[in-house]
């Protein structure tokens, strides 16, 4: 009962389910799209607009939660550096036969570099796995957020959404 | 004596956008404030805000300010800086200082845009050195760059708690928790998250018991609170840091609208004590607006809206804008407004200013 992000900080498995910002199980398997993990009324739209495709929706009032429309969504990753929250990921399931992409919004320095081994963490900052960095995105248009993708094995796909920054500091 | 048609006390968020509606009715207006430089809060917001396009959501409050300050420039707004107000005189007259000398400036109305200070709390050790405002340690690392410890426990788990959290680990800080006595998170999850996954572990229903330290906070101790918020023997833990930040609530500096005679009531949701204010942000003194933190605790965004209500009912009161054309422009901005005081974490300040609201009447429309 206590576990929710009012609770934990973290959006629960239950709350994210529920979300209609996240994906259904059979769109995560038809390639790269958007993961919106915003579960509480709060009064923002942003990501409405980023969407060159139209696949969020919030509407009015703008305390609604995103809606992503799956169909839509073509997994471009335009909405993850607009998210004032930084609560919009991408993830790629299928990104190989064994490896998924997850592109989370990172603003910390050092940015990691392409072809970096990073240690990569979960929604609690717990190192979990070991991941590639595949790209870094800092375009001006992201004005300061950039999007890091990292490649890790399949099974953390949807558990990886940063990468460990103080490890990373170290070693990088 | 100086003159001027609409002053306006203070050049934060609030203040500004007042400054700027009524510069573009065509009126003349002086903002009076006692930093060395305008924006107040804004040029430490390093984040990106909420709400919507026309809230300026998704553009970091530092960019905000500086257009705000482009605005300014282009309207020929008037900003004393260095000058510290202390005083409001019955005949619309603002006495400040500047310079080490008394100046004076003679206004037709006047729109006070304080802000508000940062609560503290008292426990063993709250006076040591390394024991601050979390908006203290948030000015130090985005407005001077300077870090203002290593290792830091944050107390308060509002908006302001998790955001400046955050922002001290970007400028390189480590922050070893989060501590919070009530017994849910009290800003956006969304914020939370971030610094979940930064790995700061949060500690709910928890407080601090008392500093432990010579010269230098050295470690904090902290105690579980019980279902009735009492400290539960032998849950006490003791965290190294040597940076304590409290972020603990902001309360309205309203000292000059109590200067100035307006009526206040209490509204803890608000803040405290603030002054009574109807639809226009008149006070219950004809002529003295007030906008921003000092009606009610809230954040920048409502700020700047606020300041444009306050502005754009100032210009009509100065015949700068005829009634129609005010009502439309007031309308927008009250709906922008309501866009922003909607939703769990809305509601209960929209229900707190409409109180406060009704106390003052109707307040014309």
């Amino acid at each position: 009962m206590n576990n929710g992000v009012k609770y934990t900080g973290i959006p629960s498995e239950e709350e994210l389910l529920a979300s209609p910002g996240v994906p259904s199980a059979e769109r995560l398997t038809q390639g790269p799209v958007a993961y919106i993990e915003c579960v509480q009324e709060i009064p923002c739209n942003p990501c409405e607009e980023a969407c060159p495709f139209g696949a969020i929706f919030v509407g009015e009032p703008i305390t609604n939660l995103p809606v992503l429309k799956g169909e839509a969504c073509t997994g471009c990753g335009a909405c993850i550096a607009k998210c004032p929250g930084l609560a919009i990921f991408k993830v790629h399931l299928n990104y190989t036969g064994t490896t998924s992409l997850v592109e989370f919004p990172y603003e910390y320095s050092p940015l990691p570099r392409k072809g970096d081994r990073v240690p990569c963490a979960d929604r609690t900052g717990d190192h979990v796995t070991d991941g590639r960095v595949v790209s870094v995105r800092n375009a001006r248009a992201n004005d300061g957020t950039a999007v890091v993708g990292v490649e890790v094995p399949k099974a953390f796909c949807l558990t990886v959404r940063t990468l460990c920054r103080k490890e990373y500091r170290r070693d990088g | 004596m100086r003159k001027t048609q609409a002053a306006v006390i203070g050049a934060g968020p609030a203040g500004l956008a007042a400054a700027i509606e009524i510069a573009r009715a065509g009126g003349s207006v002086t903002v009076i404030d006692e930093n060395a430089k305008p924006g107040g809060q804004l040029f430490k917001q390093i984040h990106k805000f909420f709400g919507s396009r026309d809230h300026r959501a998704g553009v970091r409050g530092i960019h905000i300010g500086e257009q705000l300050l482009a605005e300014t420039r282009e309207l020929n707004v008037e900003i004393l800086l260095d000058s510290p107000v202390y005083a409001l005189f019955a005949d619309r007259t603002v006495g400040y200082i500047h310079d080490g000398k008394e100046g004076s400036l003679k206004a037709e109305k006047i729109i006070i845009a304080a802000g508000a200070a940062e609560n503290i709390l008292a426990f063993p050790g709250s006076t040591l050195p390394g024991v601050m405002g979390a908006g203290a340690a948030q000015t130090m690392i985005n407005v001077h760059r300077v870090l203002p410890g290593k290792k830091i426990l944050m107390i308060g788990s509002g908006n302001v708690g998790l955001i400046v959290s955050y922002q001290l680990m970007q400028a390189g800080a480590d922050v070893a928790a989060l501590i919070e006595a009530a017994p849910r998170i009290g800003g956006y999850g969304v914020h939370a998250a971030k610094i979940r996954r930064a790995g700061v572990p949060i500690y709910l229903s928890h407080t601090v018991k008392g500093v432990l330290g010579t010269d230098q906070v050295e470690a904090v101790e902290i105690v579980e609170l019980d279902s009735r918020w009492q400290p539960l023997a032998g849950s006490e833990k003791i965290l190294a840091v040597d940076t304590l930040c409290l972020a603990v609530g902001l309360t309205p500096l309203t000292e000059l609208a109590w200067l100035a005679g307006c009526e206040f009531a209490f509204v803890p949701g608000l803040g405290g004590h603030v002054p009574k204010h109807d639809l226009n942000m008149e006070t219950t003194v004809p002529g003295v607006f007030i906008a921003g933190d000092i009606s009610g605790v809230e954040e920048a965004s409502t700020a700047m809206e606020e300041g444009r209500l306050a502005g754009t009912a100032c210009a009509e009161a100065l015949g700068l804008l005829d009634g129609p054309k005010a009502g439309e422009l007031k309308a927008v901005i009250r709906q922008r407004l309501d866009a922003l005081r909607t939703g769990p974490f809305g509601e209960g300040r929209r229900k707190a200013k409409e109180s406060l609201i009704g106390l003052s009447g109707e307040g014309r429309s």
